[in-house]
This record gives C-alpha cells, sequence and structure tokens, in this order.
C-alpha cells in the first residue's frame, strides 16, 4: 500500500469520527413520517407554482380573445361596411360580448362542457354550480375550472360574431340577437361539446368515438361560423343594389387595426388551448405567428400576380385567412408545415372570395364564408396531414406508448376522421342555422326595411350615426 | 366683373396659388369638389372585386376679378396648372352685376 493512500484513508476515518456524534440527531429528524410531510409540502409547492405559472398565461390568454371580439372583429368589420352602417356593425360584436357571457353563466358552459352525452353536456353546472378554485383534471389539471369556464366564455362570444360577416348592413338588430342566441345553444354549444367536451363523440383527448384533431377551434369555431354565414348569406338574400352599385369598405384604415389586433389576440386563441404555459403553447404561439406571416404573403401576393397590385386589405385579408387555417392545427404542427398551411390558405382564401364569390352571386359581404368557413375547412384536413406526435403526443396506446397522429407521420386513417369532424361541423351548422333562420324569419322577421337599409343601421337601428363632423358650433 | 371658376388638379393648388399672389390676386375661395370630365376616373379593386371610381377628387378656385385682371390671371392659372395630361381641369369665366362688400356696404369693384 503507497503511502498516500494510508494517510488519505486514516483521515477520512478521523472525519468519519468526529461526524459521528452529529448522526443520531439527524436520523432523528429524518423519521420517515416527517420526509414524507416535508415531501408533501414540496409537492404541493410545486404544484401551486406550477398552478400559477399556468392561471397567469390562461387569464392573459382568455383577456387576449375577448380583445379579438372588442376591439378586434368589430373593427376588422366596421371598416369594412359602408359609413352608414358602422356602429350597427360594431354593434353586432358588441352585444354578443354582453349576451353570450350571461348565457354561458346561466347554462351555455354546462351545456359545452358539463359531462353529457356524446352530444351535449348535462346541466350539473347550470348557474355554474361547482365552478370554481378547483382545477377539473379532464380538462386542465393546474387552472381552476373557473379560468377554463371564462376562457372558453372568449370563444363563444366571437364565434358567432364571425357570421355577422355575412348578413352585415341588412339585418334588424332584434333578429340578429335572437338569432345569435339560438344559435349558439343550438349550434355552438353541441360542437364544442362533441369536440372538446367530456365524452365528446369527435373529442380526441378524451376518447372520443371519432378523434378529431381540432386544437384551439377550426371545426368548432370556424367551419361552424362560416358555414352559417353561408347559409345566412343565400337565406337573407342581397343587399339593396348588390351588385350593380358600388359597396367600397368606408375605411380600411379601420379593418387594418382591427386585423392587427386579431393577430396578436390570436395568440391567447391558439397558444392559450395548449391550457397550460409550457412548450405545447410556445409551440402553438410559433405556428400561429408563421401561418399568419405566410398567408398574408400568399393573399397579396395571388393579387399582385392578378391584379398588378398587393392590396393592404389583401394583407390584412391573408393574415386572417391563416390565422383561421392554423386554428385546428396550431398545437399539432411544426413551425415549416405550419408556413405551408399559411400560404395555402392565403392562395385558396383568396381564390373563394375573389373568383367562386363571383361564379355564384352569393352576397356574403364580408367573406365570413370565403374566409373563415373555406379556411377553417382547410385547415382541419391539413392538420390531419401535417400533426405530428413530436409536437403533442395526443394518441397513446393502452400502454401510453405515443401513437401517430397525421398522415404524414403514419396515421393515414387521421384524415378520415378530421373529415367526418368537417361533415358534421358543416351539417350542424347548415341544419340548424337554416331552423334559426326560419323561426326568426316567422316571428320577428330578419332584415330590416328596404327604406331602412338605404338609410343605414346606425341611423334605422340605433338612431345615432358614426362620423359627425361639424366643423363649427 | 368677371367670375373665374377654375378646376384644377389637387396638388397644383399651392403653386397656382402662389402664382396668383404673384400677380397680385388678392382674395380667392377654395373647394374641395369632386367632378369627372373626359377623363373617366380609374378603378379600386377590393378583395379581387373591381370598382370603378369616376367621380374623382379636385379643387375649384372661385375669385371676382376687375375685367383688366381676368385674362392675366387665366394665363397664369393655365401656365401653373397645366401638365398636359387629361385632368388637367378646365376653367369657366361669367359675368358678374354686382359685388358687395357686407362691412362697410362698398359696391361694384370697390367691394373685390
Amino acid at each position: 500500500m503507497s503511502k498516500p493512500l494510508i494517510s488519505c484513508i486514516s483521515l477520512s476515518f478521523l472525519i468519519l469520527l468526529f461526524a459521528l456524534p452529529l448522526w443520531p440527531q439527524n436520523a432523528a429528524s429524518a423519521n420517515p413520517s416527517d420526509t414524507n410531510v416535508r415531501l408533501a409540502k414540496l409537492e404541493q409547492h410545486t404544484a401551486d407554482a406550477k398552478s400559477s405559472a399556468d392561471n397567469a398565461w390562461m387569464l392573459t390568454s382568455a383577456a387576449l380573445v375577448l380583445m379579438m371580439t372588442g376591439p378586434g372583429l368589430a373593427l376588422f368589420y366596421g371598416g369594412l361596411v359602408r359609413k352608414k352602417n358602422v356602429l350597427g356593425t360594431m354593434m353586432q360584436s358588441f352585444a354578443l360580448m354582453a349576451v353570450i357571457t350571461v348565457l354561458w353563466g346561466l347554462f351555455s358552459f354546462s351545456l359545452a362542457f358539463g359531462s353529457g352525452n356524446s352530444f351535449i353536456g348535462g346541466l350539473h353546472h347550470l348557474f355554474l354550480r361547482g365552478v370554481g378554485a378547483v382545477p377539473d383534471p379532464d380538462y386542465a389539471g393546474t387552472i381552476p375550472l373557473q379560468t377554463f369556464m371564462v376562457y372558453q366564455l372568449m370563444f363563444a362570444i366571437i364565434t358567432p360574431g364571425l357570421i355577422a360577416g355575412a348578413f352585415a348592413e341588412r339585418m334588424k338588430f332584434s333578429a340578429m340577437l335572437v338569432f345569435m342566441i339560438l344559435w349558439s345553444v343550438i349550434v355552438y354549444d353541441p360542437m364544442a361539446h362533441m369536440v372538446w367536451g367530456k365524452g365528446g363523440l369527435l373529442n380526441a383527448a378524451l376518447g372520443g368515438r371519432f378523434p378529431t384533431l381540432d386544437f384551439a377551434g377550426g371545426t368548432v369555431v370556424h367551419i361552424t361560423s362560416g358555414v352559417s354565414a353561408l347559409v345566412c348569406a343565400l337565406y337573407l338574400g342581397k343587399r339593396v343594389g348588390y351588385p350593380k352599385e358600388p359597396m367600397l369598405p368606408h375605411s380600411v384604415v379601420l379593418s387594418f387595426i382591427g386585423a392587427c389586433l386579431l393577430w396578436v389576440g390570436w395568440f391567447g386563441f391558439n397558444a392559450g388551448s395548449a391550457l397550460s404555459s409550457g412548450s405545447l403553447a410556445t409551440s402553438a404561439f410559433v405556428a400561429t405567428h408563421f401561418a399568419a406571416a405566410a398567408a398574408a404573403i400568399g393573399w397579396a401576393g395571388a393579387e399582385w400576380l392578378r391584379n398588378g397590385k398587393p392590396s393592404t386589405l389583401g394583407a390584412i385579408s391573408g393574415s386572417v385567412a391563416g390565422l383561421v387555417a392554423i386554428t385546428p392545427a396550431s398545437g399539432f404542427v411544426q413551425p415549416m408545415p405550419a408556413l405551408l398551411i399559411g400560404l395555402i390558405a392565403g392562395v385558396f382564401c383568396y381564390w373563394m372570395v375573389a373568383k367562386v364569390k363571383a361564379v355564384f352571386g352569393y352576397d356574403d359581404s364580408l367573406d365570413a364564408f370565403g374566409v373563415h368557413g373555406a379556411g377553417g375547412t382547410l385547415g382541419a384536413l391539413l392538420t390531419g396531414v401535417f400533426a405530428t406526435s413530436v409536437v403533442n403526443p395526443i394518441f397513446k396506446d393502452a400502454q401510453g406508448n405515443t401513437l401517430p397522429s397525421g398522415v404524414l407521420e403514419g396515421n393515414a386513417h387521421q384524415l378520415f376522421n378530421q373529415f367526418v369532424g368537417v361533415v358534421i361541423s358543416w351539417i350542424l351548422a347548415i341544419v340548424g342555422t337554416l331552423v334559426i333562420l326560419k323561426i326568426v324569419d316567422m316571428t320577428i322577421g330578419l332584415r330590416v326595411s328596404e327604406a331602412e337599409e338605404v338609410e343605414g343601421l346606425d341611423l334605422s337601428q340605433h338612431g345615432e350615426e358614426g362620423y359627425i363632423f361639424e366643423t363649427s358650433a | 366683373m368677371t367670375k373665374i371658376e377654375a378646376v384644377i388638379q389637387n396638388s397644383k393648388l399651392e403653386a397656382v396659388k402662389d402664382a396668383l399672389h404673384e400677380i397680385g390676386i388678392e382674395g380667392m375661395t377654395v373647394l374641395e369638389v369632386r367632378g369627372h370630365g373626359r377623363q373617366k376616373g380609374h378603378t379600386e379593386v377590393y378583395r379581387g372585386r373591381e370598382y370603378s371610381v369616376d367621380l374623382i377628387p379636385k379643387t375649384k378656385l372661385e375669385m371676382v376679378l376687375p375685367d383688366a385682371m381676368v385674362e392675366k390671371t387665366v394665363q397664369t392659372i393655365i401656365s401653373i396648372a397645366r401638365t398636359g395630361k387629361i385632368g388637367d381641369g378646365k376653367i369657366f369665366l361669367t359675368r358678374v352685376d354686382e359685388a358687395i362688400r357686407i362691412r362697410n356696404d362698398e359696391r361694384g369693384e370697390a367691394a373685390l
């Protein structure tokens, strides 16, 4: 044995000898029950910290999504109508912020997210009973159920608001209110339940019969609203003078501000749909942004080629189309597929709005169908193609192993499931909207009189004007 | 006395105004107007739909002058406002019977 080694061992022995008297004390404080208590406390603190972080992002997201309706959508649509209808159009968005909120508290949240059957939720959350600080792990285990409730409310508000683009400038305010209330209950609540609710037919995370990937509402929000918009445009008929008289957007500037607010708000819409503040939210955030950018280039580029000029309205409409298309895909795809989805959506929606609408001649005044219906359908199908378990391992086998998500990953069947989701949302939107329109039409009537339409909604429905420029007095 | 009404390009207003001051014109009324002559407007495209906008924004100058000043004024406006392209505008001359200054009842050329 070498000398240094011997001295090393003896030194260690000496240290041990001095440390020995301390040992029993340590052992005494580390009795098993005490350790468990401390561990439990630590776990509690960790969970609290995660909960606080998630909750902070989710409350921010809820506020961002509300901002999409007012002022985002109100400005976007408000700028596209003639100036005699600017307040009437903005008021449609704003009224929903008030009315849908009340419905949501009374019973709609329960119908959408309470546990029920495959198609609709139950009534046990009526009047928000049991919706408090305690999380519901089936939806989001780290945030209060009340946060989840108010976040989902903002989606319920904006969805019917999108439809208003199709019947702009000609629907009675009273009829609009009744239509929206019925639509929210008959179309939105069941669709939200089917895709996101416990036991829903299409729910991918909670074992639905046809698991449809819809991260933030491609089917629930955009297909239902966009297709209903088309039904409304066809049922109500054209505006007086369309398409002979020019009906130019009275302020692309307002629309521009609205579209930019929509883009920013959409981070809450899509990244918030992670229902947590972790890497999935980041992934959805990035995909959202990339798709919006590529779609703006797609639409404006298509215009540039066809008309010789890229328009501001084209660029902002493109970005909205891209945001629509990436909505179902945002939590499932990587940045490069997001770019591609956006680019395709920009060109496709431009074609729908500029070409297809003209061929069929319907007056979808602000292109709610051309952007939300068409973009939403495209996005829902492309989600099935590009979804990857690398971003979001949503499908697992019985042993808990991750299964492929989309077609490119080897799950060819997913495109079929996406198709089922699309078809169900189209059918629900068409049938539901037709029935509601018929009811409202036969009771209070849908359209303003021709004289009122010529006068404008601002004066005839609300007794005020959007712009009063008096130079003196 | 003669009234000159000159419809000109918006972009020429400042230059015409300065040139008229230069030759001693002291008062004028300027209106923002819309209209068209042989220049048939332009097209605007919103979401693929073309609209022809045939009423184009123009600027109209109105001034009432002693007859001796008229020809020089007309020549000044023409020399400044002309670009040689369609849309340069028009000048109309009308006889004026009377001019009255509200402040002190002055009449005729003294009121101009």
